[in-house]
């Protein structure tokens, strides 16, 4: 239920995107003198998709009771997802617009702002994972919280897969 | 439809299976243009589409659980208590409606927990005190002679009901809670929205912990 309706929530943003961009069909998007950094937000991607191997590494380790792969794991995750939002907010300082501006910054500025929302909560929850695994917690046979901080992180990021190339590349 | 998100494993793999799609798809506009990045999509997409629906065949013929059949002395009871689960009462009325019966029970605890923990996904100790009350009530009914087994289930008794349901096709479920007044779950209406929400016969049973311990001291 709550990834449906985080499925639709994010549907909606890129409605908005599509309807801008396909139905008013607007001759040049971005707009003439908008310029998207294309490469930053690829290497951010790498970031990103790289943690997904990490978060994954972790939730192995502990499988297997490995806790000092667990901690690695779980810090290097946030590490880069850390780095991902810190990018994320140099990049929206440097843009040169702002999302008041026209219809194409106010669709850039929500579909990832809504994301960079959904990396500062999957950030929040990794912390609690983080002090609860050097606090002794988990087990080969208990992880459920590792588990399910791992699922959020992994749907935040094929949202951003998804993000990044309908508002970068497309 | 399998949800994509169930657990780690499965999202991991929808991380690695979007990252080839749109991969595969901005390689191809990079390298030949436009048209070959349509084509791409067209063929990518024609492949997942096709993936999609023969798994979905294919699990429609092994996950759903079809009614198996049963001898006519057979009793297949799913019971969802949680603190009552090691009550008295309730081993009694298990008692009751399997007798003179080959009795087959289910004993589903839901791991209760507190919002906060919920929310910061701190349910290792819930269900480790779940599986310990559950651990001793199927080792008390064992000793009846009651064929039982137990599983931990959703924090939702609701929830857990259902999914028991789609690998154990009761005849009937039993639902234990504490007294009224004392009840979350009585006052939260799990009782009557369980009535409403499945076809199967639901006994309702009260289990007041607080009286059989004064009646064993």
């Amino acid at each position: 239920m709550f990834i449906g309706s985080e499925v639709m929530l994010f549907g909606s943003f890129f409605t908005a995107l599509f309807f801008v961009r396909v139905v008013n069909n607007p001759p040049h998007w971005p707009p003439l003198g908008y310029h998207l950094p294309v490469f930053v937000a690829a290497v951010n991607t790498c970031i990103l998709v790289t943690s997904s191997f990490t978060v994954h590494w972790a939730l192995q380790a502990i499988k297997r009771g490995d806790r000092a792969g667990l901690k690695a794991g779980l810090v290097l995750t946030f590490l880069m997802g850390f780095t991902f939002l810190a990018t994320q907010i140099m990049e929206y300082a440097r843009i040169g617009f702002t999302p008041a501006d026209n219809a194409f910054t106010t669709t850039f500025f929500g579909l990832t702002g809504l994301h960079g929302a959904h990396v500062f909560v999957g950030l929040t929850i990794l912390l609690v994972m983080i002090v609860r695994s050097f606090r002794g917690h988990f087990s080969a046979e208990h992880h459920h919280g590792v588990e399910l901080a791992g699922i959020y992180w992994h749907f935040v990021d094929v949202m951003w897969i998804i993000v990044y190339f309908t508002v970068y590349i497309l | 439809m399998k949800n994509p998100f169930r657990s780690e494993a499965d999202a991991f793999r929808l991380v690695i299976g979007a990252l080839v799609y749109f991969g595969a798809i901005a390689i191809a506009a990079a390298a030949g243009g436009r048209w070959w990045a349509v084509a791409v999509f067209v063929v990518l997409t024609a492949a997942v589409g096709i993936w999609f629906f023969r798994r979905e065949a294919r699990e429609r013929g092994t996950v759903s659980v079809p009614t198996r059949p049963r001898a006519q002395d057979e009793r297949r009871v799913l019971v969802v208590a949680n603190e009552t689960v090691a009550g008295a009462a309730l081993r009694d009325e298990i008692r009751r409606v399997v007798e003179g019966a080959r009795a087959n029970v289910l004993v589903v605890t839901p791991a209760l927990n507190s919002p906060l923990r919920h929310w910061v996904s701190d349910e290792d100790g819930a269900r480790a005190a779940a599986e310990d009350r559950l651990g001793r009530s199927v080792a008390e009914l064992d000793r009846l002679g009651i064929d039982a087994d137990g599983e931990v289930g959703d924090a939702d008794p609701l929830q857990a009901i259902e999914d028991a349901l789609r690998t154990f096709d009761a005849d009937l479920i039993v639902i234990s809670t504490h007294p009224e007044g004392r009840s979350n779950w009585l006052e939260r209406g799990v009782v009557s929205s369980a009535r409403e929400r499945f076809t199967v016969p639901i006994t309702h049973v009260v289990v007041d912990l607080e009286a059989e311990a004064a009646v064993g001291a």
